[in-house]
């Protein structure tokens, strides 16, 4: 016979009410622990994903979204840039290195992105199969897009146009997986990366290799091009009047977010023009020969420091001197995290409401179930049992109670967050995973065990200050 | 050496004196009726045998030690190794079963008699069929043989009961009486009844009669 026998009796005499208090502390526990995992390993993958990167180029629009999209592969992109404006900056003697993105298309989801080894080394990426690309049209894919898209080393496929289900499919052109990247944890293994030559190639028919002219033409007079950009683009009007005899000048103009006006637009159009989702370009003139190396465009550039010292003057510059906008991961990111944290800062405190109340109905339990067994304090006094013993027996039941909900809050929070990391990976790419303990949850069970010592206590004073005589002569 | 000494014991509830015993001893082994109309004090005088109330004067020795000299927890542990105590409603720990409750009062006097002690207490009881039953399932004989138990488990050498026979008819009555007499009898423990019930004089070597120690 234990006092913890004693107290998990007293608490049984009383099912209902005690399974009411274990599962509003549950309950508590389990938001709170659900906020910590997803907030904390968010703000890692964040910070892992923008590891390395200093600074970015991209079109004119919001740094935010700039940063989203070239970054994360989050948000649709401001809109394209001129590599070689992109490239003089690269050439800065304050810049470490460089690496091009060249966005606009998807499979299945999952971003083909035009880009360069370097990319891969970024994250330090290796081959788990196959090799790096070596020429046009030639891809490698990351782990998890390989796993959920089916990809393997010898697989083809046909990009999309949009970055969701259900763009126009370049099917007469198509990628050929060459290798198959291991597991970075990084936004990598979210995508399929290509060469840059592969995006221009499937995008700028006029100096393609791969397709001719004619294919080309039939091939986007059978566009429909809302389709094409999905749910990010509203095309509003489809003109004509940019149908020269390359069709390579347009005039694209959009606003930022979910919906993209382009108003005008031909139907032989540059594709470059569609990987930015958010338009905002000054009248592209194309020679009537399609694009010299000069004339290329890629979404954005990825720039290393080579010193932190340059981030006082280089992004300021940029953004005063030139048509791009040079935004900061670190700065942008940190706004991102401030404004998701308000949302997390007002679910901690309901959550924290949550077992303030389960401590208050502990409280209310104990102290309800004291009144009806005054009796039985008074007779633990006469068997022997001290004060102190009374008062760490009633202590103990409203540590057990407690203790309980964390347990099952835990337990509950932690599958939450697994079963619905697992969803999210598969219907959004974002990864969390429930099989993670962090430092800051056993200072959780400290505090929610504080909770329950601070419910027991009152009750547990008044079982230390029975006063066995009266008691036993006026208890039932 | 007396089991239990008392000299010059007064106590009061406010101006009101309920307990004014001038002497009153027990030898080991000695059986005694403390007999008294009900509010006369019996209880109060009970309490202050067992160290639960506070005399305004006087003395009271148990076993040779003087309560007065005990304070806090070194009473409760007193109380708890000498003392079986059996209260008039018994108050049995209600979350617990039969068993439970006897070996909680083995392990608050520290006397780790342990299950197999308990449970042949229980069969000599002719309780041992409801070991395993809450209080609440048991009849007014079978609570009050499972409090007698607990009173006993652990051997103590004075064991005190506060209205016995209250709630029991004329057969009942001795019968309790009978049994509370044999089991402490059999331990060789003294023992203290206090009640207002006339029958159970004599039904014990002595009778005290409250009222008229004053």
């Amino acid at each position: 016979m234990s006092w913890l026998r004693l107290a998990l009796a007293n608490l049984g005499l009383s099912r209902l009410t005690s399974a009411v208090n274990v599962l509003l502390m549950a309950l508590g526990t389990a938001s709170i622990v659900l906020l910590l995992l997803v907030g904390n390993q968010l703000s890692d993958t964040m910070s892992r994903d923008a590891r390395g990167i200093d600074l970015v180029l991209g079109a004119k629009g919001s740094p935010v979204q700039l940063v989203l999209s070239a970054v994360y592969h989050a948000d649709v992109p401001t809109g394209n840039i001129d590599l070689a404006e992109a490239e003089r900056w690269a050439e800065d003697p304050r810049i470490a290195n460089a690496i091009p993105l060249s966005l606009g298309d998807s499979f299945r989801g999952f971003r083909i992105v035009g880009t360069t080894p370097a990319y891969g080394a970024l994250y330090n990426a290796e081959i788990a199969n196959g090799r790096w690309w070596s020429g046009s049209m030639e891809a490698v894919v990351g782990a998890t897009a390989a796993s959920a898209a089916g990809l393997e080393v010898g697989s083809t496929f046909a990009g999309a146009h949009g970055f969701t289900d259900g763009g126009h499919s370049h099917d007469s052109a198509l990628y050929r997986v060459v290798g198959v990247l291991d597991r970075t944890g990084s936004v990598l293994d979210r995508l399929v990366l290509t060469s840059l030559d592969s995006v221009w190639d499937l995008h700028e028919p006029a100096t393609s290799t791969a397709r001719s002219k004619a294919d080309d033409e039939h091939d986007h007079d059978e566009h429909d091009h809302e389709d094409e950009h999905g749910d990010e683009h509203d095309h509003d009007e489809h003109a004509d009047e940019h149908g020269d005899e390359h069709g390579n000048e347009h005039d694209h103009e959009g606003e930022h977010g979910d919906e993209h006006d382009r108003d005008e637009h031909g139907d032989e159009h540059d594709h470059e023009g569609e990987h930015g989702d958010e338009h905002d370009h000054d009248e592209h003139d194309h020679d009537a020969h399609g694009h010299s190396d000069e004339d290329r465009e890629i979404t954005a550039m990825l720039l290393s420091y080579q010193s932190p010292v340059s981030a006082v003057s280089l992004p300021r510059q940029i953004n005063t001197t030139s048509n791009l906008v040079a935004a900061a991961p670190a700065v942008e990111v940190t706004r991102v995290l401030q404004l998701i944290g308000v949302g997390l800062d007002g679910l901690r405190a309901f959550a924290w409401i949550l077992i303030v109340s389960a401590g208050l109905s502990i409280f209310a339990a104990l102290y309800g179930s004291l009144r009806t067994r005054r009796g039985d304090i008074a007779m633990l006094r006469c068997l022997g049992a001290t004060r102190w013993e009374l008062f760490f027996a009633l202590l103990l039941e409203g540590l057990l109670l407690t203790l309980m909900g964390i347990l099952l809050g835990l337990l509950a929070g932690h599958v939450m967050v697994e079963v619905l990391g697992g969803w999210l990976e598969q219907s959004r790419g974002v990864s969390f995973t429930g099989l993670i303990w962090l430092p800051v949850e056993t200072a959780l069970i400290a505090g929610l065990l504080a909770v329950g010592v601070a419910a027991a206590a009152i009750p547990a004073i008044q079982a230390y200050r029975t006063d066995v005589a009266k008691t036993l002569a006026e208890a039932p | 050496m007396n089991a239990v000494e008392v000299e010059d014991l007064r106590f009061a509830y406010g101006d009101e004196l309920t307990v004014d015993v001038s002497k009153f001893a027990l030898e080991p082994g000695q059986s005694v009726a403390v007999i008294g109309p009900s509010g006369c004090g019996k209880t109060s005088f009970l309490h202050l045998l067992a160290g639960l109330l506070r005399p305004q004067s006087g003395s009271v020795r148990l076993l040779g030690q003087d309560l007065a000299e005990l304070r806090g927890a070194s009473m409760d542990r007193f109380r708890g190794k000498n003392l079986g105590l059996v209260l008039q409603r018994f108050h049995l720990i209600k979350a617990l079963t039969v068993r439970e409750n006897v070996l909680l009062a083995d392990k608050l006097a520290r006397a780790k008699a342990g299950g197999d002690t308990v449970d042949t207490l229980l069969k000599r009881l002719n309780i041992d069929a409801v070991a395993q039953h809450k209080p609440s399932m048991l009849s007014q004989g079978q609570a009050q043989r499972a409090a007698i138990a607990r009173a006993l488990v652990h051997k103590p050498p004075i064991v005190m009961a506060d209205e016995p026979t209250s709630a029991l008819d004329d057969e009942h009555a001795a019968e309790a009486i009978g049994l509370l007499r044999d089991a402490v009898s059999e331990a060789g423990a003294t023992l203290i009844v206090v009640t207002h019930d006339q029958r159970v004089r004599g039904m014990l070597d002595r009778d005290f009669d409250f009222g008229a120690s004053a």
